[in-house]
C-alpha cells in the first residue's frame, strides 16, 4: 500500500474544510433567520443552472476543443438522454439508456 | 411515518442516483490513481472531501501539476452551489441540534438535495423528515467509498481504465436531474444562459467558467420571471426544485 505523501494529506485537510465550510454553516446558520423572498425565488435557479453549466462544456468541450461532431460519443448520447429525461421524467431510464448509447457509440466510432 | 420507514424511504428514493454514481466513483477511483495519486490520498478524498464532481477536477488538476493552492480554491468554487443548496434546506432543519446538522451538512450531495428537498417540501407533518435525508445520505455515502475502492484497484489491474469515459455517468446523472426542472420558460431560459455562458468561459482558470455561467443563468431566470410576474415576487415558494409549476408564464407541459 503506497503511503500518503505530506502534500496530499495538506491537499485533502484543505479540500475538506473548504467543502465542509460551504456546506455546513449555511445549513446551520441561515435556518436560525428568515431569507427574503427574493432571495429563496433565485435559489430556485440554482440547481438547474449550475448543473447545465457543469454538463455543457464537460460534453462540448473534448480535449480542450469544441467538439460539435458526429464522433464526440458525449455529445450523441447527452442528446439522447435529454430526450428520454424529457420524454420519461424518469432518471433510472435516463441513466440506463444514456450510458448505453454512450459506450455503444464510443465503440463504434472506435 | 416511523424513523425507520422516514430513513428507509430515503434509501429507495436515493437508489436511481446511485446508478448514476456507481461509474462515476469506480472511474474517479481509477483516473485519480492513475493520474497520479496515491490508492490511500484517493481514498482518502472520498471519504473525508466527499463530492463527486470537485474530487473529480481535483483528480485532474493533480495530474497535471497545479498546485495545492489552487486545487483547493478550485475545489471551493465548484462546490459554492452546495451552499445555496444548503441555504434552501436550512428552513426545514432549523429545529434540529448539532449532532444532526454536522453529519447532514457533511453528507449534501446534489443528489441527495434533489432528493430530500422534495421530500421536505411534502405537505405532511412528519417530525422525521430528517430520516429520509439521513438514508439517503448513507446509501450514497456508502456507495461512493465501495466504488472508489472498485476503482482504485481497477484502475491498477487495468492499465486503460481511464480512457473508458465512464465520467459520461455524472453528466447523465446531471441531466437526468435537470431536463425534469424545465418546466416553464424562465427556467429554459436560465439553462440555455448558463450553458452558453459556461461554455463561452470554459477558457477561464479554475473552472470560473463554472460560477459565471451560473450566475448568468440564474440572473436570466431571476429577472425572466419577475420581468412578467412582478406582483408575485412578495410570494413565498418553498420547494426550489419544483419550480414555479402555477406559474401564469409556466409553458404548457414543455413535454407533450
Amino acid at each position: 500500500m503506497t503511503s500518503l505523501t505530506m502534500n496530499e494529506v495538506m491537499l485533502i485537510i484543505g479540500m475538506a474544510l473548504v467543502t465542509f465550510g460551504v456546506r455546513y454553516p449555511v445549513l446551520a446558520l441561515v435556518g436560525k433567520m428568515e431569507l427574503p423572498p427574493a432571495v429563496i425565488r433565485a435559489l430556485r435557479y440554482v440547481p438547474p443552472a449550475v448543473l447545465t453549466a457543469i454538463i455543457v462544456p464537460a460534453v462540448l468541450i473534448q480535449d480542450s476543443q469544441l467538439a460539435i461532431r458526429v464522433d464526440n460519443a458525449y455529445l450523441i448520447a447527452a442528446i439522447v438522454s435529454i430526450f428520454v429525461s424529457w420524454r420519461t421524467k424518469n432518471l433510472l431510464w435516463t441513466i440506463l439508456i444514456g450510458m448505453a448509447v454512450f459506450l455503444a457509440w464510443r465503440g463504434l466510432m472506435g | 411515518m416511523t424513523r425507520r420507514e422516514e430513513f428507509i424511504n430515503g434509501m429507495k428514493a436515493t437508489i436511481p442516483m446511485v446508478f448514476g454514481a456507481i461509474p462515476f466513483g469506480i472511474i474517479f477511483g481509477a483516473v485519480a490513481t492513475t493520474g497520479g495519486l496515491s490508492p490511500a490520498a484517493t481514498m482518502g478524498f472520498s471519504l473525508i472531501v466527499f463530492a463527486g464532481s470537485a474530487q473529480f477536477i481535483a483528480a485532474g488538476l493533480v495530474s497535471s501539476g497545479v498546485s495545492i493552492g489552487l486545487i483547493i480554491l478550485t475545489t471551493f468554487i465548484v462546490n459554492l452551489r452546495h451552499a445555496l443548496y444548503a441555504a434552501s434546506l436550512a428552513p426545514y432543519m432549523k429545529h434540529l441540534p448539532q449532532k444532526w446538522l454536522l453529519p447532514l451538512g457533511f453528507w449534501l450531495t446534489d443528489e441527495s438535495y434533489a432528493v430530500v428537498i422534495s421530500r421536505f417540501t411534502q405537505p405532511d407533518d412528519s417530525p422525521y423528515k430528517h430520516w429520509f435525508y439521513f438514508g439517503s445520505a448513507v446509501l450514497m455515502y456508502s456507495n461512493w467509498q465501495l466504488c472508489t475502492l472498485i476503482g482504485v484497484i481497477a484502475g491498477q489491474s487495468i492499465p486503460d481504465a481511464t480512457g473508458w469515459g465512464l465520467d459520461f455517468a455524472m453528466v447523465v446523472t446531471f441531466i437526468g436531474i435537470v431536463v425534469p426542472l424545465i418546466r416553464n420558460r424562465p427556467v429554459l431560459v436560465s439553462v440555455l444562459v448558463a450553458g452558453s455562458v459556461a461554455l463561452l468561459f470554459d477558457g477561464l482558470p479554475n473552472k470560473m467558467g463554472l460560477m459565471v455561467g451560473a450566475f448568468a443563468g440564474i440572473t436570466a431566470g431571476y429577472v425572466l420571471e419577475t420581468w412578467f410576474t412582478p406582483d408575485k415576487i412578495t410570494e413565498t415558494v418553498s420547494n426550489p426544485m419544483e419550480l414555479m409549476e402555477s406559474d401564469p408564464i409556466a409553458m404548457q407541459e414543455i413535454g407533450d
